[in-house]
């Protein structure tokens, strides 16, 4: 019981690597860059939801919207001014780069824009725990798993349904038969980006909500671990984004409870790299073979 | 080949010279503690990111847990002589030895991996040995390991950087170095050629773990202080960056970039932008990638070439 119980808030934890797991897989499905400055996006979209709330006094779903446009409106300025002059330059520039903005977000949230002490953030709603047999399940994690769900369906629908959807996959192909298939390569980036931070914001809306405190740096252990997991999930492969960000949150919960809590960062790198070494594109990933 | 030689001769020369500037503004105390401090701090990431660049700029590896190789050599070093009372520079040398056998130990299994796959590896690996060292009572935990006995000096620092990147320079020049800069370049041809591309990769990757053992040690005995949070993921992207800024595949870049990059924060902190200061750094970072993304030297050596390459010049006009 006490192992499916903890199993649950694995899940719940889960989810939430995994909505900014998706995020890393897609920028680096399109233009192969680690976007370290995904975790701050996250840590941005808590803050947007903390001031929608709290200066606007909106509800939960406002709130969440409004977190998500603001995150997709800064990812997508963050593409065109940091990353889109360097995209034909070397890959580590790229991640110089990335580190660079994580940076500026980071230090200019704590001393410019909001201060670095933490805040706590406002209850959309109270708590109540829901009883089935004796597993507790918080409404918390219920929200959090259903937002998480309907937004990955809804990122599915875009994804393989659509016509910008058949266009950013054809662009993560192969970027240069795209365009001369005539997609704009520009604009699939640009709504790469969006896409992928909307769902960081997202993400940090929900985490505020489950944590009630958040700071300007709170973005990088999650950041990192969703990065972990989509490694683990094999990067550039959306399902598993997913896979790898629910196998980490439930790694980590289980870890937390039944083995040790100080341990449990060691062990879901560990897990990583048992993986990576049986299986060197990640879960899901598939293996290319490089031809000369 | 001679050249090579010649160039190290001066380097030692020029090294010297500065070692007695340095001595004589020093004991003068024109330099105060604080200065010599940040001049000590220096020489040591000079050592972390030129060893940091011989397997990320001459290799090609994509490697982001750095910090991790100075931790074991730190808490190797600061039990030695601490508890142990070995001297310091055999200390030393047993946490540079000890950084080695855990690069070999992880480099073995995970530079099979490519790009990507290499940095997260490296990047685990490194926050593994932090987490283990928390949960070491032996080596205080959590809490760190205080009162570790005072060794390093400016004269530690200084004979020790310059040795390390002779040495590394040395290795570079030499067929080994030439092989590791084969794989960079294109691995399948490598490969192709005959080199054991995998052997150099663990060996670039063993000795810049060797030599970030050394900064360890010496970085312990400096700060007399060391704490599993000191060697975190963040410290070894600030090695990464001191490479890439400086120039991927210069070693005088990667010194350059040390330097101005370690000055940088505190030069802020005098001007009373202490506040700001790794804001304003992060914002320089991005403009000096978007403005010059090959680093400031990019694969460039200052070297003795530069003068007699524009005596060559000038004795082909006289032609």
């Amino acid at each position: 019981m006490e192992l499916l119980q903890q199993l649950i808030n694995g899940l719940a934890l889960g989810s939430v690597y995994a909505l900014i797991a998706i995020g890393y897989t897609m920028v680096y499905g399109i233009i192969k860059l680690i976007n370290f400055a995904h975790g701050d996006i996250y840590m941005l979209g808590a803050y947007l939801g903390y001031f929608a709330v709290s200066t606007l006094h909106m509800s939960f779903i406002p709130a969440l919207l409004t977190a998500m446009i603001g995150c997709a409106i800064i990812g997508m300025t963050v593409e065109k001014i940091a990353y889109k002059p360097l995209r034909n330059s070397a890959r580590i520039v790229l991640l110089i780069t990335a580190i660079a903005v994580s940076l500026i977000i980071e230090h200019g949230m704590a001393t410019v824009l909001v201060g670095p002490n933490p805040r706590p953030f406002p209850a959309f709603f109270t708590q109540h725990n829901f009883m089935i047999g004796s597993l507790q399940i918080g409404n918390f994690q219920l929200i959090n798993l259903s937002v998480a769900i309907i937004l990955v369906l809804i990122l599915q629908f875009i994804v393989y349904k659509t016509k910008t959807g058949k266009a950013m996959r054809a662009t993560s192909f192969d970027m240069e038969a795209a365009q001369l298939m005539g997609i704009n390569i520009n604009n699939i980036i640009s709504v790469t980006f969006a896409i992928g931070s909307s769902l960081a914001g997202a993400a940090g809306v929900l985490v505020g909500m489950m944590y009630p405190r958040i700071d300007p740096y709170m973005g990088i252990m999650p950041g990192l671990k969703a990065f972990v997991a989509a490694v683990l999930g094999g990067i550039g492969v959306l399902p598993g984004a997913m896979l790898g960000g629910l196998l980490m949150g439930v790694a980590e919960t289980l870890t937390k409870a039944f083995i040790s809590t100080r341990l449990s960062d060691a062990i879901a790198f560990s897990i990583l790299i048992i993986i990576l070494i049986f299986r060197p594109a990640g879960l899901l990933g598939k293996v290319t073979r490089e031809k000369v | 080949m001679k050249q090579h030689i010649r160039n190290s001769i001066v380097f030692l020369i020029g090294a010297g010279i500065v070692y007695a500037i340095l001595a004589f503004l020093i004991e003068t105390k024109i330099l105060n503690d604080f200065y010599v401090q940040v001049l000590m701090i220096i020489g040591i990431n000079i050592i972390l990111a030129c060893s940091l660049n011989l397997v990320i700029g001459f290799t090609g590896q994509l490697a982001l847990g750095h910090a991790g190789f100075m931790s074991v050599g730190a808490y190797t070093a600061a039990v030695l002589t601490m508890n142990f009372h070995v001297p310091f520079l055999i200390a030393m040398i047993c946490g540079g030895l000890m950084a080695a056998a855990f690069g070999l130990a992880i480099g073995i299994p995970t530079l099979r991996l490519k790009g990507d796959y290499l940095a997260i590896t490296t990047l685990g690996f490194g926050e593994i040995i932090r987490v283990f060292i928390v949960n070491i009572d032996y080596l205080g935990g959590p809490r760190g390991l205080p009162g570790i006995e005072k060794h390093t000096n400016y004269t530690w620092v200084f004979v020790i950087t310059v040795l390390s990147v002779l040495a590394i320079r040395f290795i570079i020049n030499s067929s080994h170095g030439r092989a590791m800069i084969s794989v960079r370049e294109d691995e399948i041809a490598a490969e192709a050629m005959g080199i054991n591309t995998t052997k150099y990769k663990v060996a670039a990757f063993a000795i810049a773990a060797f030599f970030a053992g050394i900064g360890g040690g010496l970085y312990a005995h400096l700060v007399r202080f060391v704490d599993p949070l000191t060697f975190n993921f963040l410290k070894s992207i600030d090695y990464v960056v001191f490479v890439v800024a400086g120039g991927m595949g210069s070693l005088t870049g990667s010194i350059v970039g040390a330097t101005a990059l370690t000055l940088l924060p505190e030069a802020l902190r005098l001007l009373s932008l202490a506040k700001y200061r790794m804001l304003v750094y992060a914002v320089l970072l991005l403009i000096l990638m978007l403005f010059r993304p090959q680093g400031l030297f990019g694969s460039k050596e200052i070297s003795l070439k530069v003068f007699s390459g524009l005596g060559l010049k000038r004795a082909g006009g006289d032609k």
